[in-house]
């Protein structure tokens, strides 16, 4: 499998980063060598192995349905770059 | 007498005599740091008026002899994966360089229960993604026992502070190696439990079906000790096991005659440093002579378990990752090109090097059309080598291998080389993948005095065996007495 510029910017957007042209040369040659070795994987034969995806049981896990203390608002918003009347504010998003 | 150089135990017996009260080890403790930090570096921050602060309600406790535990009193590191309430947790990455936590992680809740006085928050590769804590976006940590070698990492900060007697103990965590790796490297103890065995809530996330937090020591019983305090089910974490939890201290009986401990083949290789290979092959004869057999075992599928988990980990990261969206807390750049430019720019400017390569690889294995070929092809293989172990725990009670290929590398060595650094961590991935207890403690050092570590693995939730076996080794050998000289 061989990795492309284009692949690494399509990446890249997915990720939600915004690379340089310096990022992108190389972790277009990182990613490239990277999945080389791990190429490795497709030498074994997995059909009809399960996936292990977790190695404690899956479970749904229950309890009781009791109110409880939670962050108050303010704390909540403490961290916040941007915050306006308890909400966290972001960039305009509808033009 | 030197209160720095302490156990916890050694520690507790002084503080329960009266022979010292927590608030003067507390300000050796300070004091040390004073001395030797600006050489090892093993701390982001240093929290020092809170924990004398602590220091002397432990005293006000010990006089009175009420609710008093091993712990009481004792000052120790977390790494900075750990959210503290009040105290700032930046994870090593400039994206949470001002992020003050609303809350406690259970593991420093139960740590604080216990008694505990915490000096401060441990140096680690940002976000607990690196193998040897240059990866801290702040500074790296230096290896005590040699200043131009890594600690190890991602905890190297925790293991070095242990180390250089800046703290008792430290609880790093581990995902895959990033405790037994760097405890290897510093000459100390720390043992990743079996997943699940110790509640993630609070800790920042990673890697979140390989993630364990667990605790740096001079030796294996404070290493019971501080298990003793932070493992148990936890309603907040939802992958945490619902099962008793043993009194570790128990298991410290020396006694393994007939324990057997398997060898596999495939972690004996070619190529592999001389006198690593020898001193664990010495400590394998130490526990021969104490009454244990060596069994040969085969994990036939260890040398896919790189491939494996640096398919799973960064696709898990990568997921994990995408909370951090100058939104709700961190950084943020740029306001002025829209919403989805300042994600962009926030986040490249925001993660560090390899934090970005992973998050890159994991959404590139994700993504439409290669799912099925990488995330989920190494999901399989994940399968594989779990069930190896379960094959070879049917002839054997613990497995006993090299804790990594090689002692301490030197700084700059790697970082130009992600396969390579990546290659360091091929003997404590499969622990992790696997789910399974592994521990690593010193077994000797090479003639340039680098420690060398020993790793057990041990069945699903049996961390007693595993730290029986050890406390025998290390009951029959003087390496973790050596401390290094700064």
């Amino acid at each position: 499998m061989s990795i492309t510029k284009k692949d690494v910017l399509h990446v890249a957007d997915l990720a939600r980063l915004a690379l340089t042209e310096k990022e992108i040369d190389l972790y277009t040659a990182q990613l490239q060598r990277i999945l080389s070795y791990v190429e490795k994987l497709s030498e074994l034969n997995t059909e009809g192995v399960p996936p292990t995806t977790t190695t404690v049981p899956p479970e749904t896990v229950y309890r009781e349905d009791r109110v409880t203390v939670s962050l108050a608002q303010e704390e909540a918003l403490r961290n916040a770059p941007s915050s306006e009347r308890g909400c966290f504010k972001v960039p305009k998003i509808i033009e | 007498m030197d209160l720095t150089s302490l156990t916890i135990h050694g520690l507790s017996d002084k503080l329960k005599k009266k022979e010292t009260t927590s608030v003067e080890v507390t300000k050796a403790f300070l004091k040390r740091m004073e001395e030797v930090e600006k050489k090892v570096h093993a701390f982001i921050t240093v929290t020092a008026d809170e924990a004398l602060k602590r220091a002397a309600e432990a005293d006000g406790r010990i006089a009175k002899g009420e609710g008093v535990t091993p712990l009481t009193g004792v000052p120790i590191a977390v790494k900075d994966i750990f959210c503290t309430k009040g105290v700032k947790t930046t994870c090593a990455s400039r994206i949470l360089d001002n992020f003050v936590p609303p809350y406690d992680s259970t593991v420093v809740r139960k740590l604080k229960e216990a008694g505990t006085v915490i000096l401060g928050k441990n140096n680690m590769d940002e976000f607990a993604m690196g193998s040897s804590t240059e990866n801290s976006a702040f500074s790296p940590t230096y290896n005590p026992w040699a200043l131009d070698r890594v600690p190890g990492g991602s905890s190297g900060g925790s293991a070095a502070s242990v180390a250089a007697s800046e703290c008792v103990a430290s609880v790093g965590t581990d995902t895959g190696g990033s405790i037994r790796q760097p405890a290897s490297c510093c000459g100390v103890v720390g043992i990743k439990p079996t997943y699940g065995r110790v509640s993630r809530f609070g800790m920042i996330a990673f890697a979140s079906s390989l993630d364990q937090a667990g605790p740096f020591t001079k030796d294996v019983t404070d290493s019971a000790i501080m298990l003793n305090a932070i493992a148990g089910w936890d309603p907040s974490d939802s992958t945490s096991i619902k099962a008793e939890v043993p009194d570790y201290r128990t298991f410290l009986t020396a006694e393994v005659n007939g324990l057997k401990i398997g060898i596999p083949k495939e972690y004996f290789i070619e190529g592999m440093d001389k006198e690593v290979e020898d001193s664990v092959k010495e400590a394998l004869e130490v526990l021969k002579k104490a009454g244990a057999t060596l069994v040969p075992v085969t994990l036939p599928h260890t040398e896919y378990a790189v491939g494996v988990y640096y398919l799973v980990a960064t696709a898990e990261a990568s997921s994990n990752l995408a909370r951090y969206d100058g939104v709700k807390y961190g950084l943020r750049v740029s306001e002025t090109g829209g919403l989805l430019d300042m994600y962009k720019k926030t986040r490249d400017e925001g993660f560090g090097g390899e934090v970005k390569r992973r998050i890159m690889l994991g959404t590139y294995s994700l993504s439409a059309g290669y799912y099925d070929a990488y995330y989920k092809k190494a999901s399989q293989v994940r399968t594989l080598i779990k069930n190896d172990f379960d094959a070879a725990f049917r002839s054997c009670d613990v497995i006993a291998t090299p804790t990594a290929p090689t002692a301490a590398f030197k700084l700059g060595e790697r970082v130009e080389d992600p396969l390579t650094m990546y290659l360091s961590d091929i003997f404590t991935i499969s622990c992790n993948l696997a789910g399974i207890p592994g521990m690593s403690l010193p077994c000797g050092f090479t003639k340039d005095g680098l420690p060398i570590g020993l790793q057990i693995l041990g069945r699903t939730l049996d961390e007693g065996t595993v730290l029986k076996t050890a406390y025998a080794y290390e009951q029959a050998t003087e390496w973790h007495k050596r401390r290094p000289k700064l």
